[in-house]
C-alpha cells in the first residue's frame, strides 16, 4: 500500500477492552475503545476532540503501549509504515514518540522539577531546558522546586517541556493546557505548531476546541470510544452548518460563546453500549437505520465521518 | 451573611516568597465571584484557604463573622482542579460519595453517574467522569458556600454546560455562593455576577 509509506502514524480498527472480574472468578470483558481509525501525516497536527470518557486517553496510552496488565489491544498500528508492537513501542516511546501526560499527578513528587525535566537524558540538555521554561514564562527558581510548590498551570508548563525536551517525531499531548492562561495556552499551541512545521506531527488532545482549530489541520472528534467524524480543522471555524456529525454540531452548539446549550442525555456506558450508532439515543435525527447497525466510515466533503444521514 | 478574607498572607516557610500578599476578598450568599489571575498568583491557594485546608501565614478567614468551624462538614466547600488528587485511592467511588452524607439519586442522575461506576476504583474512571462525583459530593454535603477551582476544563464542553446548569440551578435553588476560578472567559461571562482581577 503505497498510503501507508507516506503516513507517520496510522491506525486502523483498533480496540481496547478490559478484562474484569465479576462475581467470583467470572470475568467479564469491557470494550472501550472499538473500531477507531485515525491517521496522522508528517507535518501536521491532528486535534482529538471529543467526550469525557470516550477513550482519548487510552488511545494515547496504546500507541505507546503503556496499558494496563489486564489490557486488550486488537488492530493495526504502523508507523513510519512499520508495525508498531511492543518491542518498538518500548523502544520509539520517549525518544521518538513523546507524551505529554494528561495528570499532573505524573511529575516525581520527591525530585526537583529541574532535574526530573532533564531526565535520564546525557549529556544534561540543561540550556535547552532553561531556554523552554523561559519561554513559557517559568520564573528561573521553578528548577529548584518540588512539584508540590508549583501551580496547575506551572505543573502543565514543565510537562510540556519534558515532551518538547525530547525533540520526537511525534508528540502526543494529553490535554496540555488546562490551568494555563489563554496567552501560556497560545505559546506552547504555538511551539506544538513549530515542530508540525518542521515536518514532525503533533497529536492534540483537548477540550479547548476554540483554541485548538487555530492551530491544528484536522480535528477529529470521539464519542464513546469510536471516532464519528474527522474534519479540516477551517470548518470548526466556520460554524455549525460545515460540519458533518450530529454529535460535533452538539459540541459547537455547547461552547460557552456559542450558546452553551448542552444536549440531553450522557455518553452510553462502556459495559452497555447500543447495538447500531454510538450516538442514536441521544440523536435528534435517529432513523430506525441508525438503531439496526453500526455506520460504515463515509466520506463527505473532505472529511470522513460515521453517520448515515451526515451530510 | 458573606465568606469573607481578610489580609491574607501566605508562603511556604520563613525564607519562601510570599504567594499571597495582602489579599482580601468577600461573596454574599447568592453572588457568583469570578476570580481571575496569570497562572502562578495564588488562585488555588487562596480557594484552599477560603476552604479550611491551609491555614494563612496572617489574617483570618471569616464565614457570617465567626471562624470556620473545625468539626463536621465544612460549610464552605472546595472542587478542586485535579480530580484525580481530591479523591481517595483506595475507597470505591461508593464510599466516596456517602462520605458526603446522603446520597443523592436525582443528584446522581443529573450528573450522568452510572450505578456501575459506583462500584469501580477510582483509577478505573476517566478525569472528567471523577469530577462529575467531586461535584457531587460537594453539592450533596449542604454546603453554603461553593468554591469551584477550575472545575471543568478536563470536560468536554457538552458534559462542561451540563454539569455547569445542574450547579447553578442548585446553587440559586439553596441561595449559595459561589467563588469560581478558571482561565476561560466566555465561560466567566456565563457564569458570574462580579469579576474579581488579581495582578
Amino acid at each position: 500500500m503505497k498510503q501507508k509509506a507516506e503516513t507517520l502514524l496510522e491506525i486502523h480498527d483498533l480496540s481496547v477492552s478490559f478484562r474484569m472480574y465479576g462475581h467470583g472468578f467470572s470475568q467479564t470483558e469491557l470494550q472501550v475503545i472499538s473500531d477507531l481509525h485515525l491517521t496522522v501525516y508528517p507535518g501536521e497536527i491532528v486535534a482529538v476532540a471529543g467526550s469525557s470518557g470516550s477513550g482519548k486517553s487510552l488511545l494515547a496510552s496504546a500507541i505507546l503501549g503503556i496499558l494496563p496488565g489486564n489490557a486488550a489491544v486488537r488492530g493495526h498500528l504502523h508507523y513510519k509504515g512499520e508495525e508498531l508492537g511492543q518491542k518498538r513501542q518500548r523502544k520509539l516511546r520517549g525518544t521518538e514518540i513523546a507524551l505529554v501526560p494528561q495528570s499532573v499527578a505524573f511529575l516525581d513528587p520527591l525530585m526537583k522539577v529541574g532535574v526530573q525535566t532533564d531526565g535520564h537524558r546525557r549529556p544534561r540538555p540543561t540550556e535547552k531546558r532553561r531556554q523552554l521554561f523561559r519561554r513559557f514564562g517559568l520564573p528561573e527558581e521553578t528548577e529548584r522546586m518540588y512539584p508540590f510548590q508549583l501551580s496547575g498551570g506551572m505543573a502543565r508548563r514543565v510537562l510540556v517541556s519534558t515532551a518538547l525536551l525530547a525533540d520526537a517525531k511525534l508528540v502526543i499531548a494529553d490535554e496540555p493546557t488546562p490551568g494555563m492562561s489563554l496567552a501560556q495556552s497560545l505559546e506552547a499551541l504555538k511551539m506544538f505548531r513549530e515542530m508540525a512545521d518542521e515536518g514532525k506531527a503533533v497529536i492534540l488532545i483537548t477540550h479547548d476546541i476554540d483554541l485548538a482549530v487555530e492551530f491544528a489541520d484536522r480535528v477529529a472528534v470521539f464519542y464513546a470510544g469510536t471516532t464519528v467524524e474527522t474534519a479540516p480543522a477551517a470548518d470548526f471555524k466556520s460554524g455549525v452548518e460545515a460540519l458533518r456529525h450530529p454529535y460535533s454540531k452538539a459540541l459547537w452548539k455547547a461552547l460557552p460563546q456559542n450558546g452553551f446549550q448542552p444536549i440531553t442525555g450522557f455518553q452510553p456506558y462502556a459495559g452497555s453500549l447500543p447495538k447500531g450508532c454510538l450516538f442514536a439515543p441521544r440523536c435528534p435525527h435517529r432513523t430506525p437505520e441508525c438503531e439496526r447497525e453500526v455506520p460504515p466510515v463515509r466520506e463527505v466533503r473532505g472529511g470522513e465521518v460515521r453517520c448515515y444521514h451526515g451530510a | 451573611m458573606a465568606l469573607e478574607a481578610k489580609n491574607i498572607y501566605f508562603r511556604y516557610g520563613r525564607n519562601q516568597p510570599w504567594i499571597l500578599e495582602d489579599r482580601s476578598l468577600s461573596v454574599e450568599r447568592g453572588e457568583r465571584l469570578a476570580v481571575f489571575a496569570p497562572s502562578g498568583y495564588g488562585k488555588t491557594t487562596l480557594a484552599m484557604i477560603l476552604a479550611g485546608y491551609l491555614k494563612p501565614t496572617r489574617g483570618e478567614v471569616l464565614l457570617d463573622g465567626h471562624r470556620l468551624p473545625q468539626k463536621g462538614i465544612c460549610p464552605v466547600q472546595l472542587i478542586c482542579q485535579h480530580p484525580e488528587k481530591a479523591i481517595n485511592p483506595r475507597w470505591k467511588l461508593k464510599r466516596v460519595l456517602e462520605e458526603s452524607g446522603l446520597l443523592r439519586e436525582d443528584m446522581l442522575a443529573a450528573f450522568g453517574i452510572e450505578q456501575a461506576w459506583l462500584n469501580r476504583f477510582p483509577r478505573e474512571l476517566s478525569g472528567g467522569e471523577l469530577q462529575r462525583f467531586c461535584v457531587a459530593r460537594a453539592l450533596m454535603s449542604g454546603a453554603d458556600y461553593l468554591i469551584c477551582d477550575e472545575i471543568s476544563t478536563m470536560l468536554d464542553v457538552i458534559t462542561q454546560a451540563q454539569i455547569w446548569n445542574v450547579v447553578l440551578d442548585e446553587a440559586a435553588k439553596r441561595n449559595m455562593g459561589m467563588i469560581v476560578v478558571t482561565h476561560n472567559s466566555h465561560l466567566v461571562e456565563r457564569l458570574a455576577t462580579r469579576i474579581l482581577e488579581l495582578c
